[in-house]
């Protein structure tokens, strides 16, 4: 089975690399530092934290949509095309299929990841760019099995990514939510405390990426190895949580 | 894939593309060039919703936040826009700024250097009191701007007694090794009598040598500021 998740994976990855995706990688870079490099014209001070906090904030999540747009169109058009139809006729395990895909993203993620994360250490420490590269391949392996998870749910473009974008901004706003959602509560209407309820229902069950690819490592130096410990587990938590549902979800698929 | 040659569109879909192009540079060029007014300058949000609005990224809204609000100042007639502006506005948004970064100066650095050295008293006031609050949360790291607010105390508003109160809370909360000799000492040298020129340059060379401004922008602004203080002395000499 390590064999054909292997292939799958290897495909993938070959797929991503011959679709321009790096090409738009690039793009990306460039205009991370075209966009901050402007901004830090016009910091009256504090002109390098601030171009640094901008094009962190900028890498992060366009790493983010270039990764989970791939995955969506990439799932979404080899399901158009009946290829995994013919993979499913050969003898492969559904969860060969899926963990050689998944493995396929994860390869892929690490290269916007290192890519940004080396642009970061012009600005600051090898300690600190290296915390906030690994936490960012992290958050985009998490990103990557939720976006799978979505195709295999919606099968449709459209609804995969809107789910994937919407399940990434929530994960990343969480803590606020919640803050706000407690200062509500010391307002005791009924409603209020009930929001407040689901709020941390919804905080229960996502990653808070808030607390992932900090940009305050860059500008402030202040990562700590410790802090990957918890990102680490929290992570992989969160990837057998989206992994087993997607294997739940594929299994259940009557192809 | 291969495409097709120019000539294979329609013609009438290039005229339409061409006329189209044309249409939307005209009214590009028709419309008033965009300029940030002072009264313009609304209350931020709260501070939950600016969290929320972040996406986890607090410290990137904290300097998109002091770039915005600057834009409101940084244009031609710099000293009348600043008396045009609302400062319970800017304060509310600086406020808002070092709440989401709170390791950073630059709203201290806005308030003591760009909107406290206005000619308007309520208002310098205010600036003064902003930074001074927000030296009490965090002395050992905010003292720089304080001590830029003593100064303008005691020159601009002559105002000895709160020259003297900014002072003190240096020498008396800005304990950590890191805050220079001269800042902690800056009560008494406040009752010297020396001019402000004078004590500018003490000031910012206490701050040169101490190695705190490393920004070039931040370095360049105040070298600048000394200069314009230097001119207007220079003036005031002339006129007596």
């Amino acid at each position: 089975m390590f064999k054909q998740i292997y292939s799958i994976a290897t495909y993938t990855l070959l797929e991503a690399l011959r679709n321009r995706l790096s090409w738009l990688i690039l793009i990306v870079v460039f205009l991370g530092i075209g966009l901050s490099g402007f901004l830090n014209a016009l910091a009256l001070t504090e002109s390098q934290a601030t171009q640094l906090a901008l094009l962190a904030a900028f890498l992060r999540f366009s790493a983010a949509f270039l990764l989970a747009t791939f995955v969506v169109t990439s799932m979404v058009r080899e399901f158009n095309d009946k290829g995994l139809e013919l993979l499913l006729s050969l003898a492969l395990p559904r969860a060969a299929y899926l963990l050689g895909k998944l493995a396929g993203f994860a390869a892929l993620a690490i290269v916007p990841a290192f890519l940004f994360g080396a642009l970061s250490l012009f600005f600051s420490s090898l300690t600190q760019g290296l915390l906030w590269t690994i936490s960012l391949i992290f958050e985009l392996w998490i990103v990557a099995a939720f976006a799978m998870l979505c195709v295999l749910s919606f099968n449709q473009i459209m609804a995969a990514l809107s789910a994937t974008l919407g399940f990434y901004l929530l994960a990343r706003s969480i803590t606020a939510l919640q803050l706000i959602a407690k200062e509500g509560q010391l307002e005791t209407s009924s409603s209020q405390q009930f929001m407040s309820m689901v709020m941390n229902g919804v905080a229960a069950v996502i990653p808070h990426l808030d607390n992932f690819t900090k940009t305050e490592w860059l500008v402030y130096q202040t990562g700590q190895w410790a802090d990957l410990k918890l990102i680490v587990l929290q992570s992989t938590i969160c990837l057998a949580l989206l992994v087993s549902a997607g294997l739940f979800d594929l299994y259940r698929k009557n192809i | 894939m291969r495409e097709r040659s120019i000539s294979s569109v329609p013609k009438p879909a290039l005229v339409l593309l061409a006329l189209a192009f044309l249409a939307q540079l005209l009214w590009h060029f028709m419309q008033p060039t965009p300029v940030a007014k002072a009264e313009n300058l609304m209350a931020p949000p709260s501070l939950a919703s600016m969290r929320l609005a972040s996406f986890g990224e607090p410290i990137a809204l904290s300097k998109v936040a002091m770039l915005y609000v600057q834009a409101f100042d940084n244009q031609a007639g710099l000293h009348l826009s600043f008396q045009q502006l609302d400062y319970a506005q800017v304060e509310a948004w600086l406020d808002r700024s070092i709440a989401l970064d709170p390791r950073s100066q630059y709203p201290l650095f806005a308030a003591s250097q760009l909107y406290g050295e206005i000619n308007n008293e309520a208002k310098q006031r205010r600036m003064l009191d902003f930074i001074y609050r927000q030296f009490l949360l965090d002395p050992n790291h905010r003292w720089k701007a304080l001590a830029h607010a003593a100064t303008l105390a005691r020159h601009r508003l002559n105002d000895l007694a709160l020259a003297q109160k900014y002072a003190q809370a240096i020498r008396l909360y800005a304990t950590a090794p890191e805050v220079p000799s001269w800042a902690k000492q800056m009560e008494i040298f406040l009752l010297e009598d020396m001019n402000e020129l004078e004590r500018a340059k003490i000031l910012l060379g206490g701050l040169l040598q101490s190695g705190q401004i490393s920004d070039p922008h931040e370095f360049k602004f105040l070298e600048q500021r000394l200069a314009e203080l230097e001119t207007s002395l220079a003036n005031k000499v002339k006129k007596p």
